[in-house]
């Protein structure tokens, strides 16, 4: 294994009019890994994807992909990337084998087992219709045509989007089933915290066009920390606490989520006398949830209490 | 493999360690003996479909802990079980469990004794397993 960087970007930034989409973006996505892109709709997720692919040039910034400028990618180039787009485009008339046959005479190689394993994988059948699939088989089916060209690089835009729990499962057996190649990586979008637990090495999470963390997986959920108080009667009033994301007030408990709960944190909290006081894990989504929640509330809940103190 | 892994997405623990875990467990409890072999990383990630460096994260753990070996071509395999943790880490791990238990029999409405007795009688059917003699001091 090397330690290249399949996609680099450095300050890249998109604008559209006066509102920046991405913002000042620094990424390395390391060569054989599985990364997982993470944000609310509209973080600007597919934008960063489209720049990555040369579609849409950036306002400043930089960013290369296979060693090469994003701005000048050539068709050599695009054709080591498997691109799947969030929409699924595919024509109508065509069948399953149509499709392959047509998608195949775009590329200079062409694993034809590859496709009909994944087509199979998924349920196809070689003369179904294209018009008559569903949204699951119709994705099976473009995932079919992304990975029989044999891509180093995958670029996946929210494969999961829309589908059942069993066309899921068969897409994360898919992507688990494509590390088996140490050197290829694969970069997608998803809101699927489930499959992302299963498949990631490593996540970006996107929070309005800003990126604001970067880490292996396991970092991320173990980095965010509850801290549970109990207290005789009403909890006090919260100090300045380091890192704090969330916290929520009940009868007698406060409720403290922190982002690298570290030694500062535990001594502030613990001037506050609790008669019982555990930090606990979250899991992935709940991690997630108090990373990317809403600040609106998380203020208010706050300044509500320092306006009791 | 006397082990069947489960693996749960959304839990607390991730991924890594309730592997960990459950070979703990399975080496505990007798249903992993010394010189038993686990599946290759690729099989049981792809048999658990998980992403198979969360495999060899839980194994390389294992083998640091010295729980683990690994045979060069030949795979993976359960080693003399040597002390894992000290007491006070043991106990830090074992008391939200005891925890968690005496909690649920509370609300259960079991009394203290029925609670022991149920406790002792647990304990002399593990008497006789691998690893649950208290050797592990």
């Amino acid at each position: 294994m090397n330690n290249e960087s399949v996609i680099q970007t450095r300050n890249l930034t998109k604008y559209f009019g006066g509102k920046a989409a991405v913002y000042e973006l620094n990424l390395d996505v390391p060569r054989g890994c599985v990364f997982a892109f993470l944000g609310r709709n509209g973080s600007g997720k597919t934008t960063t994807i489209r720049m990555l692919m040369g579609m849409v040039p950036p306002t400043r910034g930089t960013g290369t992909i296979l060693g090469h400028d994003i701005r000048a990618l050539t068709p050599e180039v695009r054709a080591r990337i498997g691109y799947l787009t969030e929409e699924h485009q595919l024509y109508g008339w065509m069948n399953v084998k149509q499709c392959g046959e047509f998608q195949s005479k775009f590329f200079a190689k062409w694993n034809g087992r590859i496709f009909r394993g994944v087509a199979g994988h998924f349920g196809l059948k070689p003369e179904a219709r294209v018009k008559d699939l569903s949204r699951g088989e119709r994705a099976g089916l473009c995932l079919a045509l992304t990975l029989a060209p044999e891509p180093e690089l995958l670029m996946l835009d929210d494969p999961g989007l829309g589908l059942d729990p069993v066309a899921r499962r068969g897409l994360v057996e898919s992507m688990i089933f494509l590390t088996r190649k140490s050197d290829r990586t694969i970069f997608f979008s998803s809101h699927h915290l489930s499959d992302v637990e299963r498949t990631a090495d490593y996540i970006a999470v996107f929070d309005r066009s800003i990126l604001r963390a970067c880490c292996p997986l396991e970092k991320f959920q173990e980095s965010v920390q509850q801290v549970r108080l109990r207290f005789p009667g009403t909890p006090p009033a919260l100090p300045k606490i380091p890192g704090l994301l969330q916290a929520v007030r009940t009868e007698n408990e406060l409720r403290v989520t922190c982002v690298h709960y570290n030694g500062e944190a535990e001594t502030a909290l613990r001037a506050l006398s609790p008669v019982e006081m555990e930090s606990v894990p979250l899991g992935l989504e709940d991690a997630f949830i108090s990373y990317l929640g809403e600040r609106g509330e998380k203020t208010f809940i706050l300044s509500e209490m320092e306006a009791q103190s | 493999m006397a082990v069947t892994f489960n693996i749960n997405t959304g839990s607390n623990t991730p991924i890594y360690k309730q592997i960990t875990d459950q070979v703990r467990l399975g080496v505990a409890s007798g249903r992993l003996a010394v010189g038993d072999q686990l599946p290759s990383v690729r099989a049981l990630a792809e048999d658990l479909v998980v992403n198979p460096n969360t495999v060899a994260r839980a194994y390389a753990d294992l083998i640091s802990e010295g729980l683990l070996e690994s045979r060069a071509g030949r795979g993976v395999f359960i080693t003399q079980k040597r002390k894992i943790y000290s007491r006070a880490e043991g106990w830090r791990r074992l008391e939200p469990m005891l925890n968690a238990l005496i909690g649920e029999a509370m609300i259960l409405d079991f009394t203290r004794d029925e609670l022991r007795e149920a406790f002792e009688e647990k304990l002399s059917k593990w008497k006789h397993q691998k690893g649950g003699d208290g050797k592990n001091e």
